[in-house]
């Protein structure tokens, strides 16, 4: 459904998006992950024909970008990440101008307006001036918008970004329901999103793709190296001192009676630390093992970039 | 076409919609209606040249008020990446902003059918200059709104794009005067590329061809900047 070869673009001479490809498949929701200013928003902007690449090839549900741009616009859905609304057109009057300009027919826009109302929960804000709406609805029919034409392809930059949390997790199960009829690339900075939503993650950092798999695979490609958080009463430095020594355990931070264990690769030592401090005559008040987050796998991938430069 | 249309349409609404058009069209009218009501060739030839006069210097200064904020404030919003994104071609989306402001510059012109109406009432006027001067008129203002969409094409600003169209359209009308100082044949050349050379003609009531052609064009080649300037914020 999308698909992008070697794109690249300059904005002047700053480079933006640096030679990057990926595929998204029919169906998908894949999310697109990275800081603010990593290229989320170009690349989306060329996906929906809105600029063009200085280099590279894009194609949309079947259509190359360059050449076809038109019919391929016909088959994107897009919500931009600035939320662009006509402030002195009502709902109705908004939805129907671009239903018209998506060359939907007069019946045809009647009943989805109805629908895309509906499926945004807009129904008693119908003929409201959007700018009269606040943040939260502004984003519905942003949103309502984006899939008034039944696209193919959604686009949506960065949807849940400045509206309160009842309606981001609205706006989430939104897009997971749409996603079941859609193709989904859905941007954003906000991690726990993509592992509520997605079933693929694109991680783009600094203009380039730093990583790109399910979420499941990213976390074991990392290195299986697993966390123990615990919580110690006794002499920090010796306790710290202590575990170091078990084997299997490679680092050791600690701040007051909370300590983090990072484990070497396949190593569970959890039971050598609670034999460890019993045996010291400390007391151990809580162990957990942590799963690698997306966070951490965010963090370590757009940090290790840096440090490798 | 249809695009274009929709384009037109939504546009022409929001005029209605906002205080601008309604503010423009009041001052015009007043305006207009000053110099008509005090010109001397308003009772002594029963014309409207009182009008036209002052009409044409206005219109330079208010159509870009009425065009600025076409494509200026779509990227301040940035709605334009709505307008950008729908499959729609570029021309289409200039076409129809500027049939929109065509369509409210009319109906603010067809407002002052008042005087002539006046004038057949209270006198005979003569029926050829008051058309031909209604024409003039009206082409000489969608010159003017297209190099309002132009420099509306350009920025974001739409204090800008009102103050750089009325800078053009005024160089244009009075390059015209300065031609009567240079040589001859220069002074010939850059006349016709005045925006004041044609306009007499058609208030003593001759539709001159050349004229016509000369708005038309002048507008035609606006429109098409505007086209290429919006194509050209996608490679930028």
């Amino acid at each position: 459904m999308i698909k992008v070869k070697n794109l690249t673009k300059y904005y002047g001479s700053r480079l933006a998006v640096d030679n990057i490809s990926f595929n998204v498949a029919k169906g998908e929701i894949v999310g697109f992950l990275g800081p603010n200013a990593a290229g989320k928003t170009t690349t989306m902007r060329i996906l929906t024909g809105f600029m063009m690449p200085t280099r590279g090839d894009v194609w949309v549900a079947g259509y190359d970008m360059l050449s076809h741009s038109l019919e391929a616009r016909q088959h994107i859905g897009y919500f931009a990440e600035a939320v662009p609304l006509y402030t002195d057109m009502t709902v109705r009057s908004y939805l129907d101008f671009l239903a018209r300009l998506r060359g939907l027919d007069k019946n045809r826009i009647k009943t989805r307006i109805g629908d895309v109302v509906g499926i945004c929960h807009l129904e008693e804000y119908i003929d409201v001036l959007i700018g009269k709406l606040s943040k939260g609805f502004r984003q519905r029919v942003g949103v309502a918008q984006a899939i008034i034409h039944e696209p193919e392809v959604l686009i949506l930059d960065e949807p849940t970004v400045g509206i309160d949390p009842i309606q981001v997790a609205m706006t989430r199960q939104l897009i997971k329901e749409l996603g079941k009829e859609h193709t989904v690339l859905l941007s954003t900075h906000i991690l726990p999103e993509v592992s509520m939503t997605c079933g693929r993650v694109i991680i783009i950092h600094e203009g380039r793709i730093a990583a790109e798999d399910s979420i499941e695979n990213l976390a074991s490609m990392i290195g299986g190296a697993k966390r123990i958080r615990l919580e110690v009463a006794g002499p920090s430095q010796q306790v710290a001192e202590r575990l170091r020594q078990i084997k299997g355990v490679q680092r050791v931070s600690y701040q007051d009676s909370d300590y983090t264990v990072e484990c070497a690769a396949g190593q569970d030592p959890r039971g050598q630390i609670m034999e460890a401090i019993v045996r010291s005559g400390w007391s151990l008040l809580s162990l957990e093992s942590i799963e690698m987050s997306l966070e951490d796998i965010f963090l370590k991938l757009t940090t290790e970039e840096e440090t490798n430069r | 076409m249809r695009n274009t249309i929709t384009i037109a349409g939504k546009e022409f609404k929001s005029y209605l919609a906002s205080p601008m058009a309604y503010i423009v069209t009041g001052i015009f009218l007043i305006a207009t209606g000053f110099f008509f009501s005090i010109s001397p060739a308003t009772y002594t030839e029963t014309s409207i040249n009182g009008f036209l006069q002052a009409g044409v210097i206005l219109l330079l200064l208010f159509a870009p008020l009425l065009t600025m904020r076409l494509l200026a404030e779509e990227r301040k919003l940035g709605t334009i990446e709505l307008l950008l994104t729908a499959p729609v071609r570029d021309s289409e989306i200039i076409l129809g902003k500027f049939l929109g402001g065509l369509g409210i510059l009319t109906v603010m012109l067809g407002l002052t059918l008042y005087y002539p109406l006046l004038l057949i009432i209270f006198g005979d006027p003569d029926m050829g200059p008051i058309g031909a001067g209604y024409l003039g008129l009206l082409l000489l203002g969608y010159t003017a709104l297209a190099i309002g969409i132009f420099t509306s094409s350009l920025t974001s600003n739409q204090i800008v794009a009102a103050v750089v169209a009325i800078g053009i359209l005024l160089a244009l009308y009075f390059v015209g005067f300065a031609a009567s100082f240079l040589p001859e044949a220069l002074g010939e050349v850059i006349g016709y590329f005045s925006l004041s050379n044609y306009f007499p003609d058609f208030m003593r009531g001759i539709v001159d061809t050349r004229g016509i052609i000369y708005y038309l064009s002048i507008t035609a080649l606006f429109l098409f900047l505007a086209i290429r300037s919006l194509e050209n914020s996608r490679w930028s």
